[in-house]
């Protein structure tokens, strides 16, 4: 017994069975990630006035990670161009791009992005004990200019004993009354070589940068960790479709591989508008 | 070997591969893991109906400590501890973690193991590919995929029972911060335990819906038989294929929603956390800046969809049975199927509704009770054409119709009773009381259940060659419909004295429940009469469940055809083979073309060709001929 229409499309349609399947899985991905975002709103919406942390992660290497996404959507249409075209070598350069480009985007976030996260250290401040470390957080002029308070000092903890924390402070909190540290930067600024001695009885919660620390970063490592799934997905389908196996399946019936690249391509491509949304998301605003 | 073998025998290219690969199917391909929609409809049919089967006897177990709170459940209660732990029922008598268990595990079960994988993915598997003429679905791994992601979430979802602490305890709505730090703590795994695998369990039953729906649109659009057009659809198929949308579409941010909650239970995250959250006495040192509001919002934009993925198949399922046995057309078949669109749309912009109590602004409550009211309208007209659809039949009162003509009222009390709920003024004192409860089982028990069981009834011939057995139907039939009623009409009685739907002891401590007497019992005591008929009914379901088995080896043979139906699937020979159609059926008329003037039986099957005489008779000519020969 055969499916009819796996390769060939119906008439009346247009369509072959798996394009229609991905539009609609797709479809069911808009609204998985529209979840999260919306939540990332209500979150930001809800937040509480200096609780949204701003300029924690690094711009110079979002931006090229999504300018190597961008780019693997393009050679993944190449792929598939060549395919049509009956150029297996051409495709096949074209896939190893396409691979190549989702596995330097996996490892940028994962070996770098990811662990320098971890070892950033933050201290949220009690109320009361705000105006202790005034020299660090700079309110005074905040208020002044309307802007956020600052209520959490931030930095690398060098060492700590069971009443204070010794932290080499980030520039914002070395330098919270410098105009320069109101807007983040586009390149981060390395930690300075102030250290800060703040007591453990003055902090109200210390953590890394890990999802724990706050609804910002809960939502940072669950959506761009859901993206990496799927990242982590397309990559492994491509690497079927570049192997050998798939080749044989080229010189049985070329245009059944030109349509699972083209399906597996839609993917790849709303993996990418995903992360079109994140970046500015997270990074920027 | 298999390969090289082919690629030698046949010149013209693996066109024919696959069609001489399954030639000798092992028992486990063929039976357990099979790709076939027909074997994979009855897997999920007979998941279903088990899982319908648990869900009924967890409440039978909460109706004892309803109806007696806090006495020793007799023979039965010694040995529940042995199965469910000794946290559940000490010396017979249930705590309170275990009645929580409980409801929430019934709902659970009842709605995502029992209710969809039998209506959506039992009929739909089974039934819509025939219908439509189609060999298979689009899409036969993904099939099974999504069968066996099911079975995966619902081992999950079983072995919840027996960790350390017993199953979810926060209701099936699972409520944050509530269900965020319940089974956590001193004696909880961190993983292993009720909440936490309820979510993981979710995971999978969303992943088997998903899967599932893609599946029937892709197959819907694409594989209907020649001359089968959008309006030429049983609207069986229409039901169908609305209820995939709104789980493709409303499922996803339910799950966006559980891993959220996952990540809060397990990464310790503050999505649903609000600040200064304190428990049992001590602040929780968690970040917090998380919204319990959130949660409510996602759930509902599932869960509205979801009251109507459990109707929608029953509607199908009903139409067919009501055209059929009143051996007429389905009347208003164009409005139904616009209905059906509209409601699919609405639904997903009415969820708030179960959400008065958080106080939204009026401008808000405003939209989502106009939406509400709007969506009760299309429900009204099916509801309508499906009455209009027996006057003047010439009604069999075989099983499957009883079912069917029971539904009808049935449906309506639980719809018409949706009404007050839509407005925020009344719902403010209907909410989480009884009056909810009677609510929607009216609409899913003798609604959706009897739905069900008329499909059972009337498809059985289909997938077995045989019938299940008319006397015992009747006898499943009368004593489950009486005592529907006994179980549900009272507790709209108990909600409006005011009774919560989440007591523990039935009421017997509330005042409400004790001070005025309705019909001569109070609150508290019409538990008594309930109880008795929810048990009463248990045992009305033996007969069905002897008749299904025995009738499977031993029912009375009947032909291809049995109800003088319609539609394709009953063109196919029974049990249908493998491929399901020996040629491929083309189709020439409507769904329903029963009692056809000038005929001489009263039903024309779709894959008959219209006859020119027939043309003239059917199609007047729009305006006056004027042309003299
Ligand atoms: C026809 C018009 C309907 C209206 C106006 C309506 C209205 C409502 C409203 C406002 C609530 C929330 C009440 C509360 O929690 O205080 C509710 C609850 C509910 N409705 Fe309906 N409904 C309708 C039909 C249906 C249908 C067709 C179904 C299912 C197939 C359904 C299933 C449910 C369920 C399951 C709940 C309770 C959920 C829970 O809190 O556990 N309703 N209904
Ligand atoms: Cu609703």
């Amino acid at each position: 017994m055969e499916i009819p229409y796996t390769i060939s499309t119906r008439p009346d349609t247009g369509l072959w069975n798996a394009k229609v399947g991905i539009w609609l899985f797709l479809a069911s991905e808009v609204m998985l990630f529209g979840g999260l975002f919306s939540a990332y709103i209500f979150l930001r919406i809800d937040a509480a006035p200096g609780m949204w942390p701003h300029g924690l992660l690094n711009v110079p290497v979002g931006t090229m990670n999504t300018a190597i996404l961008i780019l693997s959507s393009v050679t993944v249409v190449l792929a598939w161009a060549s395919l049509k075209m009956r150029r297996y070598r051409a495709y096949w350069w074209y896939m190893l791009a396409t691979i190549l480009c989702g596995v330097i985007f996996l490892t940028v976030k994962l070996a770098y992005e990811w662990p320098q996260k971890f070892e950033h250290f933050g201290a949220y401040i009690k109320p009361e004990a705000l105006g202790k470390y005034e020299k660090y957080l700079g309110n005074e002029r905040r208020t002044e200019k309307g802007l956020e308070p600052r209520i959490e000092i931030t930095g690398h903890l060098h060492s700590q004993n069971a009443k204070e924390y010794e932290v080499a402070l980030d520039p914002v909190n070395a330098e919270p009354d410098n105009p320069a540290m109101d807007r983040p930067h586009f390149f981060p600024l390395p930690v300075t070589d102030k250290i800060a001695t703040i007591e453990k009885e003055d902090v109200e919660r210390a953590t890394m940068f890990l999802p724990t620390h706050s609804a910002y970063f809960a939502s940072y490592f669950t959506i761009t960790g859901l993206h990496g799934m799927h990242v982590l997905g397309g990559v492994l389908v491509f690497i079927y479709m570049w192997l050998p196996v798939s080749k044989r399946l080229y010189q049985r019936n070329p245009e059944h591989l030109a349509n699972r690249v083209e399906v597996s391509g839609l993917f790849w491509h709303f993996v990418d508008l995903i992360w079109i949304f994140v970046f500015p998301l997270f990074y920027l605003l | 070997m298999d390969a090289s073998t082919s690629v030698e025998t046949h010149h013209e290219p693996h066109e024919h591969d696959a069609a001489h690969e399954h030639h000798e199917l092992g028992w486990w391909r063929k039976y357990i893991f099979s790709t076939d929609h027909k074997v994979i409809g009855i897997q999920y049919g007979i998941t279903g109906l088990l899982f319908l089967l648990i869900g009924f006897s967890l409440m039978m177990l909460m109706r004892w400590q309803l109806a007696y709170p806090g006495q020793a459940l007799p023979v039965i209660g010694k040995w529940l501890p042995h199965i469910f732990g000794p946290g559940s029922m000490p010396d017979g008598k249930m705590t309170p973690d275990f009645y929580n268990s409980l409801g929430a595990m019934h709902g659970t079960i009842m709605i995502f193991l029992g209710v969809v994988p039998l209506a959506f993915a039992a009929f739909g598997n089974f039934v819509v590919p025939l219908q439509i003429g189609a060999p298979d679905m689009t899409f036969p791994k993904v099939n099974m995929a999504s069968y066996w992601a099911l079975f995966v979430g619902a081992s999950i979802m079983v072995t919840s029972f027996f960790v350390p602490g017993g199953a979810a305890k926060s209701g099936w709505t699972s409520y944050v911060p509530l269900a965020a730090i319940s089974d956590t703590g001193q004696g909880y795994n961190p993983i292993f335990n009720g909440q936490t695998l309820w979510l993981i369990g979710f995971i999978f039953l969303i992943t088997s819906s998903l899967l599932g729906a893609i599946n029937f649109i892709t197959t819907i659009i694409q594989l209907r038989a020649k001359g089968l057009t959008w309006m030429r659809l049983p609207f069986f198929v229409w039901s169908q294929f609305v209820t995939a949308f709104l789980l493709v579409l409303a499922f996803p941010p339910l799950e966006a929603a559980i891993i959220m909650q996952l990540m809060d239970r397990v990464a310790h995250t503050s999505f649903f956390m609000p600040s200064g959250l304190i428990v049992n006495g001590t602040p929780l040192s968690i970040s917090g800046g998380g919204s319990p509001l959130l949660w409510q919002h996602l759930f509902w934009f599932l869960g509205h969809p979801e009251v109507y993925v459990l109707i929608l198949p029953a509607f199908g399922i009903v139409a067919e049975i009501l055209a059929n046995n009143s051996r007429k057309p389905l009347w208003g078949y164009k409005s139904l199927v616009f209905s059906v669109l509209v409601i699919g749309f609405l639904s997903f912009i009415v969820w708030a509704h179960h959400m008065w109590m958080t106080g939204m602004g009026s401008a808000v409550s405003a939209f989502f009770q106009t939406t509400t009211l709007l969506i009760s309208i299309p429900s009204v007209i099916i509801l309508s054409a499906f009455f209009i659809s027996l006057w003047g039949g010439s009604i069999r009162f075989n099983v499957p119709m009883l079912f069917t003509i029971a539904f009808l009222p049935m449906f309506g009390i639980g719809g018409l009773t949706g009404i007050p709920l839509a407005f925020n003024s009344a719902d403010l004192y209907l909410h989480d009381t009884y009056y909810i409860i009677a609510h929607f089982h009216y609409i899913v028990a003798p609604g959706t259940i009897f739905g069900l069981f008329a499909g059972i009834y009337y498809w059985f011939p289909k997938a077995t060659g045989r019938k299940m057995n008319d006397f015992w139907g009747k006898v499943h039939f009368w004593p489950t419909l009486i005592c529907m009623n006994v179980i549900f009409l009272p507790m709209f009685l108990q909600g409006m004295v005011g009774m919560h739907r989440r007591w523990y002891d039935g009421g017997q401590g509330w005042n409400v429940a004790n001070e005025h007497t309705i019909w001569g019992l109070t609150g508290f005591q019409w538990n008594h009469p309930i109880s008795w008929a929810a048990w009463i009914m248990g045992l009305a379901q033996i007969p069905f469940i002897i008749n299904f088995f025995w009738s499977i080896k031993h029912g009375e043979k009947v032909n291809d055809n049995p109800w003088e139906a319609t539609t394709l699937e009953w063109t196919a020979p029974s049990p249908p083979p493998h491929g399901n159609f020996l040629t491929p059926p083309v189709a020439y008329r409507g769904p329903y073309e029963y009692s056809l003037p000038g005929r001489e039986r009263d039903y024309t099957m779709q894959n008959e060709p219209v006859e020119p005489a027939e043309r003239s008779r059917r199609k007047p000519a729009a305006e006056p001929v004027l042309v003299s020969h």
